[in-house]
């Protein structure tokens, strides 16, 4: 026995934390306070922005003037098909694409690979000046299609799928196919299924990152009918246009309350996912 | 013959699998690629007149041009502030949260949280603190006498404001990835070396860190990759300003392109980052990805 065990023994029985834990337990004070006061400077009246007074008055109605100021009821609409569209666009568009990449004998298979692997470096809002000619020639600036459509063919999902797919054993592919399956039903009735965690934690990852993004959805919206929350948040807070920070704390929880309050309830699927999709 | 028109059958069946993601991936990757790098050769035709070819003009105006020398230095400060910073502390909060402790659950949420605001609120929320006169930071240096800095109005801080604001909005994700692999070393290892009396210290510089070697080059990657990617929050805080000593590559390029109109700047502009990216892209793929092979 060394004397570290004994002393933990008795620091143990006497409840005095260590060093570990109050510097622990400090850091996530510092880390969680930002979005404390978010909460503290959205409920109540300006005047206690940086008066911390338990017995201040606690009030909705920095909620109710961002509501009034800014169409969030448009911005949550349009946030809400973005991030659908996307996800169920990119499931199928990267269920077909890891589909084949899994399982298909595609000459220079690849060199394709690491093709759409380049996806992963060059983003979307990386080629923004280009992105936008192309979305202009389309037809598609200030469409919410247009914000979605580069996303789409996401090369994160199309590489998850395709090692999803080729961790299922053959035997039951052809099991299916004994039973008269076409290659469709095959995909549909054997890989899919079989996925589902990988959808799961791909979607989760996608939903977070679209109801977040803000720099490609600036360049290619310019109106209330296509915005999403984050760009309608970000012109509604600029610090020029002289909104009071009671309404701008406000507003801004009500940007990130869906996706707070999902996280919170569902702590560990979202950790899992983030793990699941970044270990490549 | 019967396999052989098979074979062709399924190479058909896979190429018509793969044509919707080859068709988006082309207009909305290679397509701007590769027009980016053809537009940075020429100079933009004025009221009406065709584009003109100018060779590596462009360039040597960017070689020559002051504020891009200062946004690449921006840059460069930017991501040695906010990476070594973000990955020490996504280590260190994965140690804690992997340990013992009281509250852990508690604690490990509110490291994570950031994570999933979008960085306009991050930036939003962060802006309240910097604020230069009612901002929190000033009001609680003024309880206790200290003049106010001038967190983002200041030439010399505002970048390091940033930089605050981004080690925030980041340790937490990277702390994700620390925390399994922490939670893949085997026991056996922390129970050897208890019994050889090995000292916590040595046990971490010897045993944990070498094994955590593939997820801190994982980690690395993203970090560098988003410090080029991430400028989100620029919109909010500063602009750029003051005097473009908060500007960074990618909202130098967004400037040029939409609020200079100069398109072909621009694309000389995004030619550099896409080097940038490339370099890291070799990295990732010539030495992490022949490195964790051993796993």
């Amino acid at each position: 026995m060394t004397t570290v065990a004994l002393s933990s023994i008795r620091r143990q029985r006497l409840r005095v934390p260590s060093l570990e834990t109050v510097a622990a337990w400090l850091l996530g004070i510092v880390w969680v306070f930002p979005l404390l006061y978010a909460l503290w400077a959205a409920f109540h009246p300006t005047e206690f922005m940086v008066r911390f007074d338990l017995l201040a008055p606690l009030t909705l109605s920095n909620f109710a003037d961002a509501w009034a100021q800014a169409p969030f009821a448009r911005y949550y609409l349009n946030t809400f098909a973005l991030v659908t569209g996307i996800v169920i666009a990119q499931f199928v568009v990267c269920t077909l694409a890891g589909f084949a990449f899994a399982r298909f004998p595609i000459p220079g298979k690849n060199v394709l690979f690491m093709l759409v692997l380049i996806q992963l470096f060059v983003f979307p809002e990386v080629l923004i000046v280009e992105n936008y000619r192309i979305a202009s020639s389309l037809g598609l600036v200030d469409t919410i299609t247009g914000i979605g459509l580069p996303y789409v063919a996401s090369a994160l999902g199309i590489f998850l799928l395709r090692q999803t797919f080729k961790t299922i054993p053959r035997e039951l592919e052809d099991a299916a196919r004994i039973e008269g399956c076409g290659w469709m039903a095959v995909l549909l009735k054997v890989y899919v299924p079989l996925a589902k965690p990988t959808y799961l934690a791909y979607g989760l990852v996608s939903i977070s990152h679209h109801w977040n993004n803000f720099l490609w959805p600036l360049v290619v919206t310019n109106s209330v009918e296509s915005r999403p929350l984050t760009v309608g948040l970000g012109i509604f807070s600029a610090p020029e246009t002289g909104v009071n920070w009671a309404t701008v704390s406000a507003a801004t929880l009500l940007s990130i309350a869906p996706l707070l309050v999902a996280f919170l309830l569902f702590q560990r699927q979202f950790v899992q996912s983030f793990l699941r999709a970044g270990i490549r | 013959m019967v396999i052989q028109s098979d074979t062709r059958r399924m190479q058909v069946y896979g190429a018509l699998l793969l044509l919707p993601a080859a068709v988006l991936l082309a207009t909305f990757a290679y397509l701007p690629t590769v027009a980016t790098v053809i537009n940075s050769l020429f100079l933009p035709g004025f009221g009406g007149a065709p584009a003109q070819f100018v060779g590596l003009e462009n360039y040597a105006l960017l070689f020559e041009d002051a504020t891009f020398w200062k946004v690449a230095r921006n840059n460069l400060i930017y991501a040695l502030g906010t990476i070594p910073t973000s990955m020490a502390l996504a280590l260190g909060m994965a140690l804690f949260v992997n340990g013992r402790l009281p509250g852990r659950s508690f604690v490990r949420m509110a490291y994570f949280t950031p994570t999933v605001l979008p960085m306009i609120a991050a930036a939003n929320i962060w802006m309240f603190f910097y604020a230069p006169q009612i901002g929190l930071f000033n009001t609680l240096l003024g309880a206790f006498g200290i003049p106010g800095v001038n967190w983002l109005g200041d030439p010399g801080v505002a970048l390091y404001s940033v930089i605050a604001m981004a080690v925030w909005k980041e340790a937490g994700f990277f702390m994700i990835f620390y925390l399994a692999a922490l939670q893949s070393i085997p026991p056996e290892l922390k129970e050897a070396s208890d019994l050889e009396g090995t000292s916590r210290w040595s046990f971490f510089r010897r045993v944990t860190f070498p094994l955590l070697m593939p997820t801190t080059l994982f980690v690395l990657i993203n970090a560098l990759i988003n410090a080029v990617r991430v400028i989100d929050h620029l919109f909010i805080l500063t602009k750029g300003g003051p005097n473009n000593a908060t500007n960074l590559l990618l909202y130098y390029v967004y400037e040029n392109a939409f609020s200079f109109f100069d398109r072909t700047y621009a694309a000389t502009i995004t030619v550099v980052i896409l080097v940038v990216l490339a370099a890291v892209a070799t990295i990732k793929f010539a030495v992490l990805d022949r490195r964790t092979h051993y796993q």
